[in-house]
């Protein structure tokens, strides 16, 4: 329903342009727009009242009312205003410059602790440090059991001792087992508990007192609702800890609770899980957060990963590329193996500017594998110079190349044209320009 | 409401079934539960809330629903309503006005008493969600009270081949719930699980066959599409099945569990909600949207750990539970 707050926003204030001034009645009149987008984001309510009056503050000052692009200008201080409550720079772990460093993690049932355990061992792992990780979760059925499976994945070593000990004494010995393994970080996963559950609050106090840890972290599910605020001050007055990971950012939920936390608590999110696989877990970029609540996509994190997978080199190439609006079909075809190296599709998808609606879509026509096999056979149906200028594709061009692929002209125009838009788009993008998100969107489909 | 309207059974329980005698009785329990999650919507809407109606009346009714996860829309719904019957005359009185409020709330969790389809022998139940919404723990205390109060003989097929030891998770909760289990391996095919259940039962002439299955983002078309393919399997091999098919909501949740809601209807046509964690703060009002929206009404609530923890759905009292005292 709010899938665009950006989009919204244009709308609510186009009219505007042509009358080419805002009134205060025109920024009340964006204000209950972001009210709504942010209240269905999950945004805390109290949060969402301090923010929109800070907006309009702002919006009402000097410099935006006579602003040739009005809408635009609002959109922009909702995206600054959003990356600010969200709290600057990302930060690291508090990692001990000698000996085990411990990091305790913490939360609700549900919220994907283990899971999170297991590919913060993994990430730490990659990155050349011994982990180990401890099984303090003696609660939920066959909780240790998937420690140790998903421990052993990410190659970390696992010190159990079943479920019948106190969980606070498997974790003070763990620790010892692990100092003495020479394990550099050693993660402390616990069972998923309520905020208003007193002895097992206390019980994970005392494993804070006991492991006394460098980093406490709050596992939080990103689909959390408004009761996101009341549980980060429960743990945070209990074990007071230091940032939050958010998790299962892999669905739709716009995780306006992580804001709200942030806002509430003052404590910064550090990771992001995202998928299903051992390896899906980010440094969390606040300003990127703040985009996604937004519905404006997300280019920074999409240019990284593509950076992941190919070389750096090559990745400037492409930014320059998609700055000069250069970027050719040969680029594209070459992208889009990248891009099933990059994961699940959607995911990268997601990353995109104006993704929100093009997912929905993406789930209608069921854009899979073998869509991506059509657009491959069309481009490489055509020649490197017809490739790296599409303008050359003329009746008898497109003929020839559906014949090659098997598919049709009307299916060689479509790819032709949206090629068009997008490499458009994506340089108004990576020149920092707001595009319509009406454009954009037709140069996803 | 009773488990006996829930799942009305011309037989009855069985006299050999003697029903578990309730603690303190069951509404005061389930009172006792819910008072949590009601003492922080207390706070906002207090006792005089309809002493004095002004505009601050329904900003203050309207945050708390908000507060409450109904959502802006259903919450905008509802208030405007309430206003417009309060401004006409139709509605005057503080206590009346509540009353009236309450009713609101439960007409969106929908005027049917909920029912669970169990008649058919074997009856098949496909549990479904996200990742975390309590899946698991759900058909653990389902299978135990079908066979404590009904004395239904109950399979549980773990066909949660995903996740890691999910099946050992079940296994633990059949044993204390005293039901079989058919299980396959790790990575293994779920449609085949279930196939393999449905024949246990009818080899064993069980009543009812509960599937588990692996939590999903709704968001993964292709883990969607598999999850599809497994109902198909199981509507191939038995006639009508499944019989009933839950989702398992967390009242944690906020306003994206009714696009997860959305989404699994579509693949799987859902037939229920099971509304987990009501035992913590949140007040689990995304149901009354889910309810509200997409017409599947919430038929079970988890209102903690233990065994007995699962209540069939009242609305009138989960309405009142986040408004009254």
């Amino acid at each position: 329903m709010f899938d665009q707050l950006s989009d919204r926003l244009q709308e609510t204030l186009a009219d505007v342009r042509n009358r080419g001034k805002l009134t205060e009645a025109d920024v009340d009149k964006a204000m209950r727009e972001i009210r709504l987008a942010l209240l269905e984001a999950d945004v805390n309510f109290k949060v969402v009242k301090s923010f929109t009056s800070q907006v309009k503050e702002r919006c009402l000052g000097a410099g935006v009312l006579d602003a040739l692009n009005p809408g635009q200008q609002v959109v922009k201080i909702v995206d600054e205003e959003l990356a600010a409550l969200m709290g600057g720079a990302s930060r690291d772990l508090a990692l001990a410059s000698s000996g085990t460093t411990v990091v305790l993690m913490a939360g609700l049932q549900g919220s994907g602790k283990t899971t999170a355990c297991a590919k913060l061992a993994k990430q730490l792992g990659d990155g050349g440090r011994k982990v180990g990780l401890a099984a303090c979760d003696t609660q939920r059925p066959a909780a240790v059991e998937q420690l140790v499976t998903m421990g052993g994945r990410s190659g970390a070593t696992v010190y159990e001792q079943g479920t019948r000990r106190d969980p606070v004494e498997i974790a003070e010995w763990a620790l010892g087992q692990a100092r003495s393994d020479g394990i550099d970080v050693l993660i402390v996963d616990t069972a998923g508990r309520l905020h208003i559950d007193e002895q097992l609050m206390d019980e994970l106090a005392a494993i804070r007192k006991r492991t006394k840890p460098h980093d406490v972290l709050l596992v939080l599910d990103a689909m959390t609702g408004q009761d996101a605020v009341n549980v980060a001050e429960s743990f945070g007055e209990r074990v007071d800890f230091d940032g939050v990971v958010l998790t299962k950012l892999d669905g739709d939920a716009r995780g306006g609770a992580a804001l709200s936390v942030k806002a509430v608590t003052g404590k910064p999110i550090l990771y992001a899980s995202n998928g299903e696989r051992i390896e899906q877990l980010e440094r969390f970029h606040p300003e990127r957060m703040a985009s996604r609540i937004l519905g404006m996509g997300d280019v920074m994190s999409l240019i990284e990963k593509a950076e992941e997978v190919s070389d750096a080199d090559q990745a400037a190439e492409l930014e320059r590329k998609i700055r000069k609006q250069q970027f050719t079909l040969e680029d594209f075809l070459a992208q889009m193996k990248q891009v099933r190296k990059m994961g699940p599709l959607q995911n990268v998808l997601g990353m995109m500017p104006g993704a929100g609606k093009a997912m929905k879509q993406l789930r209608q026509v069921n854009m899979d594998e073998r869509e991506l096999d059509r657009l491959e056979a069309i481009i490489l149906s055509m020649t490197p110079a017809e490739r790296a200028n599409p303008a050359l594709i003329d009746g008898s061009r497109r003929k020839r190349i559906a014949r090659g692929s098997g598919t049709t002209v009307q299916a060689v125009n479509q790819l032709v044209k949206q090629f068009a838009q997008m490499r458009k788009m994506m340089s108004q993008l990576a020149q920092g320009k707001m595009p319509d998100p009406q454009q954009l969107m037709k140069g996803m489909r | 409401m009773e488990w006996e309207e829930l799942i009305p059974s011309s037989a009855g329980p069985p006299p050999d079934v003697r029903r578990k005698p309730e603690p303190g009785g069951r509404l005061a329990r389930l009172r006792e539960r819910l008072s949590k999650s009601r003492r922080a919507l207390r706070a906002e809407l207090s006792a005089s809330l309809f002493d004095r109606l002004d505009a601050q009346t329904w900003e203050r009714l309207e945050e708390a629903l908000i507060v409450a996860d109904v959502g802006a829309k259903a919450t905008a719904e509802v208030v405007s309503r309430l206003e417009a019957e309060v401004e006409a005359g139709e509605v005057t009185g503080p206590e009346a006005i509540e009353e009236r409020l309450v009713e609101l709330l439960a007409g969106l969790a929908g005027r049917e008493t909920p029912r669970l389809e169990l008649s058919a022998k074997p009856s098949l139940v496909m549990v479904v969600g996200v990742n975390g919404t309590g899946k698991t723990t759900t058909i653990g205390k389902l299978a135990a009270a079908l066979r404590e109060r009904f004395g239904l003989e109950v399979i549980v097929a773990a066909a949660d081949t995903y996740r890691a030891a999910a099946i050992e998770q079940l296994e633990t909760w059949a044993e204390r719930a005293g039901t079989e289990i058919v299980r396959g391996n790790q990575g293994g095919d779920p449609g085949a699980v279930i196939f393999d259940a449905i024949a246990a039962a009818e080899a064993r002439d069980a009543d009812v066959v509960i599937a588990d299955t692996a939590g999903r983002l709704h968001t993964h078309g292709n883990l969607m599409e598999e999850l599809s393919k497994v109902r198909r399997v199981a509507a191939k091999r038995l006639d009508g099945a499944p019989h009933e098919t839950l989702i398992v909501i967390d009242a944690t949740t906020g306003q994206n569990g009714l696009r997860q809601a959305r989404a699994f209807a579509e693949a799987v046509e859902v037939s229920g909600v099971v509304l987990t964690k009501l035992d913590g703060t949140a007040k689990g009002g995304i149901a009354l949207a889910i309810a509200g929206e997409l017409g599947i009404p919430v038929k079970l609530i988890g209102v903690g750990e233990a065994l007995e923890d699962l209540r069939p759905f009242d609305a009138e009292e989960f309405a009142r539970a986040l408004i009254a005292e």
